[in-house]
């Protein structure tokens, strides 16, 4: 079916050809990162983890968020999200690949990574990282190719897909589940040693990776004959306006959890994030914009009269990503080494060639997702007139 | 390396890891454990051994000298790469903290004047329940059963740095740039590392094997670091612990490390001890 993305206008090919630029410059920067080892990243002795690892965190929660259209659609048969459920399922399978290059780009040995699954190691959250995403990987090809192929024949689904779909549902929320535990059990990381750490990140992935869904089926809407729907747009943002509540309110749970016990390893982590700590404040800027940013957000999504206007629902949806993306794609990786355990401020900001390896990656999501797409438009005829 | 010559080296490391399960030493003869150092009996009960160390304060001054020497001795018999001042790159197996710091969650306050700012020597734990192992995805990094050394498998190691993440005493480096061209004087008898690998402080498991003490404590020359099996109720280690005050650091993650550090005044090595031995630690003493 793959053949069905080969055909296309000038715009098509020049959008294709650039992210192949900007994912080739990537590669290019991976490569050096390959021969002269990750010391070209900012990482280092104090802060071992950064943009790679929280950008793989942040896929991850968007990967899961397909469940949200998934289950409405097929566990209670909603079927105004009949035509956005296959983009949900292509938006968590090129953001399950994007989250497996983020991984794969920080291993000091990446040619060694079959060693997780040659010595497979049922203590580690990392093993369980990697199972949860190939299965899920595998679930979301499997269910969006056998869907799309039986409307290409104008047949329905065959029955033994349903308790593949069925499954893929716990699935979902096991692979941030997971993830939120690659973090959560560590003695040695108070910051990120915190009950609510999965269900806070399940619920910012349930905000913003629908808040992108939206986003991105305006956009197809736009450049297609594609119409996702009314009713399918505005459920969605009701989902991103629960979604971007609970979210919110788990991250208030949390920083009274720390600041009212006034422990001090507590509070010191957040004190770094938000006001900076000897003299290091380099996050609190982006920290204050995710702030702002979820406020702005809650405003135009709560009341109902915006949220039904599709010009400030797109507003914010850009303010929900934005600001999930700088909380969970910067600051709540970084702030985990920041003190030290040996209470060193250390700086960390990524380097230009790790924000150009994590960009190409980023172009290499926009491109399967751009593929996938221009196939479900030419399937469904969409593309006819033009 | 092709793949397939990666694949079958993969399969020898994983062989000599069951070896050393089996209970020999990976870099040893094999045959089962041997007499080693004083203190450390072979283990004909078959109960194991559990080697630790003990540091005593009491005997290390505030100049650096001794701590030098035995940083020295460990980085140069491990080819310990030398990044100077490049705190970012650092690789390190033992380094020194002043007190305050090694023993942070303490939160010491008017503490003793000899132990202000006294620069206090660290390495691996060797951790009884070390939380490192646990989270490696490939088994690279492993508590040796028949001795608690916490090992490290430079060949299998993914580079994934989960273990420095997981590390509470910031014990583990990372090869971020290779660490070759820092090597002043590679030694040739141990093996150098390449980029992209974790490695840390090993107790020496290479030199035990030999029957010889672990580098740090060999360096130095009046029991300032003490290194013997806890398992063996005659050993100095054992000795030490049962007639001093010992602490260990962040005693309340409940890893149990095997490092101890005899926290006691110097005055109680002058009143226990004739004077020559102990005149380092009495100039030392404020008092």
């Amino acid at each position: 079916m793959l053949e069905k993305a080969l055909s296309g206008g000038r715009a098509y090919w020049a959008w294709i050809a650039s992210l192949l630029v900007i994912a080739g410059a990537g590669a290019a920067c991976w490569l050096w990162q390959l021969g002269a080892g990750l010391t070209i990243t900012g990482l280092g002795r104090d802060v071992a983890w950064g943009f790679y690892i929280a950008q793989f965190t942040f896929l991850v929660g968007v990967a899961a968020s397909a469940v949200m259209v998934v289950l409405p659609y097929y566990l209670h048969d909603y079927r105004a999200f009949g035509r956005i459920t296959i983009l949900g399922e292509f938006l968590a399978i090129a953001a399950v690949i994007m989250s497996m290059l983020f991984i794969f780009v920080d291993m000091g040995m990446p040619g060694r990574i079959l060693n997780v699954f040659l010595y497979p190691t049922p203590s580690s959250m990392m093993f369980w990282d990697a199972v949860a995403l190939g299965g899920y990987l595998v679930l979301n090809v499997v269910i969006s190719r056998v869907t799309l192929g039986a409307e290409r024949r104008s047949d329905p689904p065959p029955a033994w897909l349903r308790p593949v779909i069925v499954l893929s549902i716990p699935w979902a929320i096991s692979i941030h589940t997971v993830t939120a535990f690659l973090y959560a059990g560590l003695a040695a990381r108070p910051f990120w040693l915190t009950a609510i750490m999965a269900p806070r990140f399940l619920a910012s992935a349930f905000a913003s990776g629908p808040a992108l869904l939206i986003l991105l089926a305006l956009v197809v809407r736009r450049v297609s004959g594609f119409d996702p729907g009314r009713e399918a747009i505005r459920a969605l943002g009701t989902i991103v306006t629960y979604a971007m509540l609970a979210n919110v309110f788990f991250v208030a749970v949390e920083l009274y959890t720390a600041l009212y016990s006034g422990i001090p390893e507590q509070v010191s982590h957040f004190a770094y994030l938000f006001l900076g700590l000897d003299g290091d404040a380099s996050l609190a800027p982006w920290m204050w914009a995710s702030a702002v940013l979820a406020v702005v957000s809650l405003v135009l999504l709560l009341s109902p009269g915006l949220r039904r206007l599709e010009t400030s629902l797109v507003v914010a949806c850009v303010a929900v990503f934005a600001s999930l993306w700088l909380d969970k794609g910067l600051g709540m990786v970084v702030a985990g080494f920041v003190p030290s355990p040996l209470g060193r401020v250390a700086h960390y900001s990524p380097t230009a060639p790790e924000l150009a390896i994590g960009l190409g990656i980023w172009a290499v999501g926009l491109l399967i997702v751009t593929v996938l797409v221009r196939i479900v438009l030419v399937v469904r005829g969409h593309l006819a007139h033009r | 390396m092709t793949d397939t010559s990666r694949r079958g080296f993969l399969k020898i490391a994983g062989l000599s890891l069951a070896g050393a399960a089996g209970g020999s030493a990976l870099l040893g003869a094999g045959g089962g454990p041997e007499p080693v150092v004083e203190g450390l009996p072979a283990d004909p009960a078959g109960a194991g051994r559990r080697l630790a160390m003990v540091v005593d304060l009491r005997r290390f001054g505030h100049d650096d000298e001794l701590i030098e020497r035995c940083i020295r001795a460990c980085h140069q018999a491990h080819n310990v790469p030398d990044f100077g001042d490049d705190r970012k790159n650092e690789v390190k197996w033992m380094w020194a903290e002043d007190f305050e710091s090694a023993f942070s969650s303490a939160e010491f306050a008017y503490l003793r004047s000899d132990l202000e700012g006294k620069p206090t020597l660290l390495l691996c734990n060797h951790c009884d329940n070390p939380p490192c192992t646990r989270v490696c995805p490939t088994k690279a990094t492993w508590r040796r059963d028949d001795d608690g050394i916490v090992m490290m498998d430079w060949h299998r190691c993914i580079g994934c740095r989960y273990c420095i993440v997981a590390c509470p005493y910031g014990s583990r480096s990372f090869n971020w740039a290779d660490p070759r061209p820092h090597l002043a004087a590679p030694h040739a008898d141990f093996p150098t590392r390449m980029r992209g690998v974790v490695e840390k402080c090993t107790f020496c498991e290479e030199r035990l094997a030999r029957g010889l003490e672990p580098a740090c404590v060999e360096a130095c020359a009046n029991d300032e670091i003490v290194f013997g099996d806890l398992n063996d109720p005659g050993s100095k280690v054992r000795r030490l612990l049962a007639e001093h005050l010992a602490i260990r650091r962040k005693p309340g993650l409940g890893t149990r490390p095997e490092v101890y550090y005899i926290v006691e005044d110097p005055q109680t090595l002058i009143e226990a001890a004739p004077a020559a031995v102990v005149t380092g630690a009495a100039e030392s003493d404020h008092a």
